[in-house]
């Protein structure tokens, strides 16, 4: 980055903000700039479903989509609460933890301690939102750097699930609370984690772009500076922010124990990393102020659609993981070099 | 004073976005001089130094160091022709010690690209130092430094680099009597070793103190150049401001209500301003003049709850208030627009419409949902009534001119009916025509009862657009000036402490 | 108020506010310790000692480039899966290549966790992405890769060369508590101080982190030092996926190295170095690694499960990073707010 200032003429003249890439480029990036990266997304998903039923016919299945798409909508609700998050010019690597502590403490609560399942799934969201307006506090309140807080947050949460259930698993669950993947829409093969993953994205997109709530969201993410001169209340969105994050991260918990049957201290563990994948290809800018609920929908099933190909293909998860690595780091460098999101 | 000077610049030319910052400016510095340059707020001093310091690059013009036509493309650059610019807030590395901050990458080393030889450091820090009469250990953290402290180890880092150039910007503005004293002392010793100085400075007492040569510039013209001993404080300060005032500038009607819109007393803030007391009244502008560092910033922004008050008291329509947050003084009527447009006042990526309602979301909206029509009919509005120039509302504002942009955040603010509008250097790199549309504009709305508090470094606006000038310097009130009695001698007079 | 340190004549100088951070290091030992011994005595054997010092040095040695990286402003979560990929690669050459000499293992593993931090550092000083998605990334490629290459079979200890386990359990004149790998750990922390205090790379990075905009203006190479960091980590990690096979007996895709940077990081952190940036020490990180280590293995004598591991870890990254802040408010970071 150059410290050195550049003259733009002697006129007062209308100034555009522009790079020295060629004046055909701009005019196309300046037109596609406000949906770009969304476009880019979903025709990326279009190709990639495309080539992947090309490739194998299991893709024309419709119930083995459902079924592959089940396995992540925990990662999908965490990714649209990590959106909001990023959006404002933060980051939440602390989603996984939580979700892993709620899944934990509520099975905990329930089969080792005979608290009624009800109260469990309460107090399991209680606990997730607690856990978000911890890290509300410590980026919002105290104003310290929210990668350093819910890094430590991750392990932190984690951790408080692996002191209560160690090693072992908990599978002690009332026949109610059980197989929420196995729910369907009557008459459709649509199981009802994938409902509630859109439900949650619409309402959530709603609130992004029809809000005040939500554009306050963006003009903090584009600067919090002059937000806060203009009266955004810049601190209590931001809190908001992190508690709502840790809300559905508690929630995906309590989804993740009815869908796998089990509770375990180690679930979702590197959901982040997808989750974040999802978010940025998906469209947010990693300094904030862009980015929307539907891009990071679509790249979710991008993501879906690319592991379960390779799935299919018998690629190990651990290598379909390092593709998805790969992945975050491109995507990223891309909308640096194209230009996405707010000049720094 | 030898007859080859060690720099030279000829017609340098500057502009940032578009608004000439330095034209045609020509000046010469010779070894062994002290050379004060000297002018209002955006004469362009400041850039100046910068551009020989390697930090901008003019647009035309040529530079010679020692008669050889040089581009001074880099700091580093810079320092190797040795040209030295200690900023006015010194650059400190806060975790480094004394020794270690002045020998940032350039360390001494035991040979060519080998070890770092402390003892050479420590040594030559000692040495430097001690020539400066410095009392400092090199051992020493930055961080429990004063600001005066930081700035000699600036200096001395300077010297370390065999600085035969040293520019200063406003070094003085911090530092207390003795520790002035004890700054003349460090450059009266570097020119009698044959160095080169600049040193802006907006105190005049201490420039006839120290110069050999007093440089004037103004509008970004070097416009005089005086010896001290041939000339005196009334003269610099007509050659500082000797401009014709232009009729373009709208002189509104001078119609004030009775009441106060806003009262403050004896208003204290540690280390910004101290025991600020007037009173603004609806309908009139008040203009807010004085040199930078004087605090006027500051007033402005802990009257917008963003800065912190310490003592005194604010009273809005004649009730007393406590401003603690911009939500308090925005509940207060009052409205803040902030001098630097790009990064305060602006969201730039966003739309004209999204800027325009960004404090009034609330108000817009209809249980929490926006309301995109009447945004968009308020922002219509606005064009119209400010005769904003642009495509469409829905362009980003990053696209409009300067004073375009402007209108927007007025409009923003506008869409709030706030009482009292703070402004801060509301026409600051604004071309001429939309200077005075900005002017009428705030005519406009002071006739129709709101009240203006406008800080402004530009002296033909403060006496064209000003009912009433208060002058700050270093954080008090040293001039309150009627319309009738203002002129800009007698501002720049006060704003530099040489008003009897 | 001028705080003076007292220098010795080779110039090493204590900072105000690195005494603080490095005696609240102590403190907390010392309370560890203490407090652990009083509740049961056995923890203070040459055994549990032993345990300890055989702890720190894998977590140790990376933390001399996880240090770095900090300081500089930025983090690597990679290390751990920097460690896998080069433990399990040069695993499968002993397992696969009878004989493999260990010198050449001891280079081979370093040069891997070059190339991988050399990619991280190269992505992250000149493409502009952040560290947190660059090495996360990393995380998981690298971890994929070892998978990969592996085919996620664990390489047994009888394949492990004997003298390469001995490191952990031998050392310098056959003294069983001074274990050789605990010298290599000392050998590295001075090659890192070496390099902090006699290079003028190492200078860099403490005026890099101290304050970019300065360090840039007065000629720091901000990107080879930022790359230099980066690699350097890696490297060490690198050597640290040979040096677990020693200290495990075992390598596997699975395990080696997985969560390690959290181990790190807390080391780091609660030692050393200001989480801000800027500002640390070497002697800070190994006593931040001997209070963790004091911390494992004091849990392991009062029974309580390994468990607590990572939530202590956590706890104490924010109990580091809160406290580090309240001591910045006396130092001009303006610029960390918002």
């Amino acid at each position: 980055m150059s410290w050195k200032k550049r003259n733009a003429g002697g006129r007062d003249e209308p100034v555009v903000e522009g790079g020295s890439r060629s004046e055909a480029v701009r005019v196309v990036m300046t037109r596609l700039r406000p949906v770009g990266p969304e476009i880019v997304v979903t025709l990326l998903l279009i190709v990639g479903f495309g080539v992947s039923s090309a490739l194998s016919p299991f893709f024309l299945d419709a119930d083995f989509l459902f079924r592959q798409a089940l396995l992540y909508m925990e990662i999908g609700i965490i990714a649209l609460g990590e959106t909001f998050v990023m959006i404002s010019g933060n980051l939440d690597l602390s989603i996984a933890g939580n979700l892993a502590m709620v899944a934990c403490v509520s099975a905990f609560l329930h089969g080792q301690v005979g608290i009624p399942m009800e109260y469990c799934v309460a107090i399991g969201l209680v606990l997730g939102t607690a856990a978000g307006a911890l890290n509300g506090f410590f980026v919002a309140t105290l104003g310290l750097p929210s990668l350093t807080v819910t890094i430590a947050t991750m392990a932190l949460y984690r951790g408080i699930g692996q002191i209560l259930l160690g090693d072992h698993s908990i599978q002690k669950f009332p026949s109610w609370f059980l197989g929420i993947d196995r729910k369907v829409i009557p008459g459709t093969p649509i199981p009802a984690p994938f409902l509630i993953f859109l439900l949650i994205a619409v309402v959530l997109g709603l609130v992004l772009h029809f809000t005040v709530f939500g554009r306050w969201v963006y003009s903090i993410g584009i600067s919090s500076k002059a937000s806060y001169y203009s009266g955004v209340p810049t601190r209590r969105v931001k809190m908001a922010l992190f508690t709502l994050s840790g809300f559905l991260a508690g929630f995906a918990g309590l989804m993740l124990d009815s869908r796998l049957l089990v509770a375990r201290y180690d679930h979702g563990t590197g959901w982040e990393l997808q989750a974040i994948t999802a978010v940025v290809l998906g469209g947010v800018s990693i300094s904030g102020g862009r980015g929307t609920a539907f891009g990071t929908v679509v790249a979710l099933l991008l993501i879906a659609v690319i592991q379960t190909g390779m799935g299919v293909a018998n690629v190990k998860v651990e290598s379909q993981l390092a593709v998805i690595g790969a992945l975050l780091v491109a995507s990223v460098l891309l909308s640096n070099v194209l230009g996405v999101g707010k000049k720094r | 004073m030898t007859a080859n000077p060690f720099v030279r610049i000829t017609g340098l030319s500057m502009a940032f976005e578009g608004v000439n910052v330095i034209r045609d400016a020509s000046l010469s510095l010779y070894p062994g001089e002290v050379c004060a340059l000297i002018g209002e707020n955006g004469a362009g001093k400041s850039t100046l130094l910068k551009i020989l310091g390697g930090i901008y690059e003019p647009l035309r013009g040529s530079i010679e160091v020692n008669g050889k036509a040089t581009p001074i493309l880099s700091p580093q650059n810079a320092s190797a022709l040795g040209i030295a610019l200690i900023h006015q807030e010194p650059l400190a590395f806060p975790d480094l010690t004394v020794a270690e901050n002045i020998f940032v990458g350039a360390e001494p080393r035991k040979w060519k690209s080998g070890w770092v030889d402390w003892k050479t450091m420590y040594q030559r820090t000692r040495e430097v130092l001690g020539a400066l009469d410095i009392k400092l250990e090199p051992t020493s953290r930055m961080h429990g430094l004063s600001v005066a402290d930081r700035q000699m180890v600036d200096v001395a880092a300077a010297l370390t680099q065999n600085a035969r150039l040293l520019m200063m910007d406003e070094p003085t503005s911090s530092l207390t009597p003795n520790e002035v004293e004890r700054l003349f002392t460090i450059i009266r010793r570097l020119r009698g070793q044959g160095a080169s100085v600049v040193f802006v400075s907006h105190r005049l007492e201490e420039i006839f103190e120290i110069a050999d040569r007093i440089v004037v510039m103004r509008d970004g013209e070097v416009v005089g150049e005086r010896l001290p001993n041939q000339t005196n404080t009334d003269e610099i300060i007509r050659i500082m401001v000797g401009r014709s005032l232009d009729a373009m500038y709208e002189k509104p009607k001078v119609n004030p209500r009775e009441e106060n819109a806003l009262e403050v007393r004896n208003l204290h803030s540690h280390g910004h301003f101290r025991d600020i007391s007037f009173q603004l009244k609806a309908g009139e502008i008040l203009g807010l003049a004085g040199l930078v560092g004087s605090g006027r910033s500051s007033l402005a922004k802990a009257l917008f709850g963003i800065l912190g008050i310490d003592s005194g008291i604010v009273r809005v329509g004649g009730r007393v208030v406590a401003i603690r947050s911009s939500h308090d003084a925005i509940g207060n009527g009052i409205a803040y627009i902030p001098e630097d447009r790009q990064h305060q006042g602006l969201l730039m990526p966003a739309s004209v419409t999204q800027n325009i309602s960004l404090s009034a979301l609330s108000r817009l909206s209809r249980h929490g949902w926006t309301n995109s029509a009447v945004e968009r009919t308020k922002a219509l509005g606005f064009v119209e009534q400010l005769k904003i120039a642009l495509h469409s509302v829905d362009q980003q504002v990053a696209e409009l001119s300067g004073g375009n942009q402007q209108k927007v955040v007025l409009s923003k603010w506008l869409l709030n009916n706030p009482r009292i509008i703070i402004l801060d250097e509301p026409t600051h790199g604004i071309d001429v025509g939309a200077k005075a549309e900005v002017h009428h504009l705030m005519a406009k709305l002071v006739s129709e009862g709101i009240a203006m508090l406008m800080i402004s470094s530009e002296l033909p606006e403060v006496i064209a657009m000003s009912d009433r000038v208060l002058v700050m310097r270093e954080g008090s009130i040293v001039g309150r000036f009627d319309r009738a009695e203002v002129s800009q001698e007698r501002i720049m007079a006060a704003a530099t402490g040489q008003l009897r | 108020m001028t705080k003076s340190g007292v220098g010795k004549r080779s110039g090493k100088r204590h900072y105000g506010l690195l005494q603080v951070r490095e005696l609240r290091a102590i403190a907390l030992l010392v309370i560890v310790v203490v407090g652990t011994y009083l509740i049961q005595p056995r923890y203070l054997n040459p055994n549990s000692l032993r345990s300890i010092l055989i702890w720190i040095p894998l977590v140790a040695i990376i933390g001399m480039g996880e240090m770095m990286v900090i300081i500089i402003r930025g983090i690597d979560v990679s290390v751990g899966s920097i460690v896998g990929l080069a433990g399990l690669t040069v695993g499968m050459l002993f397992r696969d290549v009878p004989g493999f000499p260990v010198f050449l293992a001891v280079i081979l593993s370093i040069l891997i966790g070059l190339a991988l931090g050399s990619l991280n550092g190269a992505i992250i000083s000149r493409a502009h992405v952040p560290a947190v998605i660059v090495t996360l990334g990393g995380l998981s490629a690298y971890r994929g890769i070892t998978f990969l290459i592996t085919r996620g079979s664990q390489i047994d200890g009888n394949y492990i060369p004997k003298s390469l386990i001995r490191w952990s359990q031998l050392g310098p004149f056959g003294i069983r508590e001074v274990p050789w790998i605990v010298v290599i750990v000392l050998a590295i922390a001075l090659l890192t101080w070496v390099i902090f205090h006699y290079t003028r790379l190492g200078r860099d990075i403490y005026a890099l982190g101290s304050n970019p905009e300065a360090a840039r203006l007065r000629g720091v190479a901000v990107q080879r030092v930022t790359f230099f960091a980066y690699a350097f980590t890696g490297a060490l990690s690198g050597l640290v996926g040979l040096l677990y096979s020693s200290r495990f007996g075992f390598l596997n895709p699975g395990q080696t190295g997985v969560g390690m940077e959290m181990t790190v990081i807390a080391a780091v952190v609660i030692g050393g170095v200001s989480p801000f940036g800027g500002s640390g020490s070497v002697l800070g990180v190994l006593l931040g690694c001997l209070l963790l280590g004091a911390v494992n293995v004091a849990l392991a004598v009062l029974g309580i499960a390994g468990a607590w591991q990572l939530a202590v870890y956590g706890a104490v990254i924010l109990l580091a990073v809160a406290s580090d802040a309240v001591f910045q408010v006396g130092l001009h970071r303006a610029d960390r707010s918002e």
